[in-house]
């Protein structure tokens, strides 16, 4: 591999486990990958320094190309880095992703349509082998978990956009992995059906207590939802700026009137315009 | 109730253009048939009538129109000539009776059916290798393609040589034609199924430490069901014209190949036409039972809204 220096001191980002919280779930350490090789080489992610600790909600911001997917698909072992280390709960990501460490959820909701939704659920719980009664059980926890009960007998069809969203996050809960990747989950839907879906899906990581890493292209989503915001910057893709907010954990939709909010949204609008400046 | 009309007014069209295509083909038939009963057709003599061509031919002797649609053996039967054969060859026959298009239907039938059994079964096993393994990808499928290129009429004699050599007869040589002609389509259309589910799909199932027959059993195959369906009806339909042409070349005594070649020996053209007939109603009715499976399984998939 010929990587070369980064071009500038990046902020070690919190690259010190927090101690209070022990070892941190996922942990990166100079991260590189490229893409192709020679003239043709993409470097979609460069020197990317990063530990999410348990119980965190990472939002990962960044314009098209910055790496932010590449990142979570690093982390799941759906990519493979081409340098530097990567653990996931201590492991390699690919043994990780073996022990069904995390739970995985898609732009689109990709169920399948001859499944209903129960059926949908079920099919990772078929897969890892849980028993009937047990995949019964889960199904209807998690369908409660998002309040899609009584859905479950319906095709994928008969559901709207945002219940459909819905219902794969629910599948990727049934398994109760501790780690939720969600990769740009709500990209799709409308502006109101947003909002919906994010206060439910800070009640659904207070119940859970998961560790999210979550990918968006909206600022006040990724400043409302996270405990720590990471901003990216493309070409390479590389870690511009690391937020860590001060919005108490409890937070109403109005919160985003409040001046704090305000404050960190505009310091991660600051860093996505300083983060285009360096190209 | 508007599309109905449309469909019948195309209908009536055809069966126009039909009558009207008898009258030129067989003037000249009914003109020295007429010349020999002793009536007065000009021109008068055989030679001069060649030389004047159909549409004069019409056009001198327009009296002997309306017999061109009733000729025992004409070039080409009118309609109705082909709808009575078809009609007193299959509901006024006893089904035993080596006249019967039934009798003659079904053991074309029963061949047809075997050989699609075989074929599809191959084209789906040909279709999960060649989905799983790369190798079979590059040496199974250009094969497959090739042997598509082979006009069956040519092979069809050379496989009922050879198995006749290693002695197989009966309904498997033709069994086994219609197979090689069915199997391709299968091929095809579940190998596109196999690889409908797009990458994130496959993603997901990556992501639940899914095994290779997980992905097939609960991903690949369901996907590929529509897919299937649309080959198994041009599969079905190239079963039954591999059956048939398998029937030619042994002078077969029994399925519709054999009615054809029967009449053509005799110059039975009704014959022939409505042996054709014949072909085409059961492969409709075939397509169409596979289209009735096709809305059930998709329907009970949850598939079609």
């Amino acid at each position: 591999m010929n990587m070369e220096t980064p071009p500038e001191a990046l902020r070690p980002a919190s690259a010190a486990p927090d101690a209070s919280l022990g070892a941190p779930v996922i942990a990166a350490r100079n991260l590189d990958l490229t893409f192709g090789s020679g003239e043709g080489a993409v470097h979609a992610l460069k020197d990317v320094s990063l530990d999410i600790n348990k119980g965190d909600f990472v939002s990962f911001i960044g314009p098209s190309g910055c790496g932010k997917t590449t990142f979570l698909r690093c982390i799941a072992a759906l990519e493979t880095p081409t340098g530097g280390s990567l653990t996931v709960n201590g492991m390699t990501p690919d043994e990780a992703r073996r022990n069904r460490a995390y739970g995985y959820v898609f732009q689109a909701a990709g169920l399948y349509p001859w499944r209903t939704i129960s059926k949908n659920i079920k099919l990772p719980l078929e897969i890892m082998g849980y028993a009937k009664v047990e995949q019964e059980k889960r199904v209807k926890d998690v369908l409660e978990l998002v309040e899609l009960s009584g859905f479950g007998g319906k095709f994928p069809w008969q559901l709207s956009g945002g219940m459909q969203q819905r219902a794969s996050i629910a599948r990727a809960l049934a398994f109760d992995a501790d780690i939720l990747l969600m990769d740009e989950p709500f990209g799709a839907l409308d502006e109101i059906v947003r909002d919906h879906l994010n206060e439910q899906l800070l009640k659904l990581w207070a119940r859970t207590n998961k560790t999210i890493g979550f990918v968006t292209h909206s600022i006040p989503e990724a400043v409302y939802l996270s405990t720590k915001i990471v901003v990216m910057s493309p070409r390479p893709g590389r870690i511009h700026d690391v937020i860590d907010s001060t919005l108490p954990k409890e937070r109403p939709l109005d919160i985003r009137d409040s001046p704090e909010f305000i404050e960190i949204a505009h310091r991660v609008r600051e860093g996505l315009r300083a983060g285009h400046a360096d190209d | 109730m508007k599309t109905f009309f449309a469909v019948l007014t195309v209908l009536a069209a055809i069966i126009a253009l039909w009558y009207a295509a008898c009258v030129p083909m067989n003037i000249k038939g009914v003109l020295d048939q007429a010349e020999r009963a002793g009536a007065e057709v000009t021109p008068a003599t055989p030679k001069a009538r060649r030389d004047l061509g159909t549409m004069g031919l019409v056009a001198n002797n327009s009296f002997a129109i309306g017999d061109t649609w009733v000729q025992e053996r004409p070039r080409l039967p009118a309609p109705h000539q082909v709808a009575v054969e078809l009609w007193q060859t299959t509901v006024e026959k006893k089904i035993t009776s080596k006249r019967s298009l039934i009798y003659h239907g079904q053991v074309t039938l029963s061949a047809t059916l075997l050989g699609f059994a075989i074929g599809t079964g191959l084209g789906i096993l040909l279709a999960v290798g060649i989905v799983h393994s790369r190798v079979m990808d590059m040496s199974v499928m250009p094969w497959a393609i090739v042997s598509q290129t082979i006009p069956i009429i040519a092979l069809a004699p050379m496989i009922i040589v050879v198995l006749y050599s290693i002695g197989v007869q009966g309904i498997i040589p033709k069994a086994v034609i219609s197979a090689y002609l069915s199997f391709f389509p299968v091929v095809v259309g579940m190998v596109k199924g196999l690889r409908a589910p797009d990458a994130m799909q496959l993603d997901l199932l990556k992501t639940y430490n899914a095994s290779t027959s997980q992905g097939f059993w609960k991903l690949r195959l369901p996907s590929s069901m529509p897919y299937l369906f649309a080959s198994l009806k041009i599969g079905i339909a190239a079963s039954l014209v591999g059956a048939i042409v398998g029937e030619l070349p042994t002078g077969a005594v029994s399925g519709l190949g054999a009615r054809l070649l029967a009449g053509s020996y005799y110059g039975q053209t009704v014959q022939i036409w409505s042996a054709l007939f014949a072909a085409a109603i059961l492969a409709a009715l075939l397509v169409a039972l596979l289209g009735l499976i096709e809305r059930l399984v998709l329907k009970r998939m949850g598939v079609s809204a």
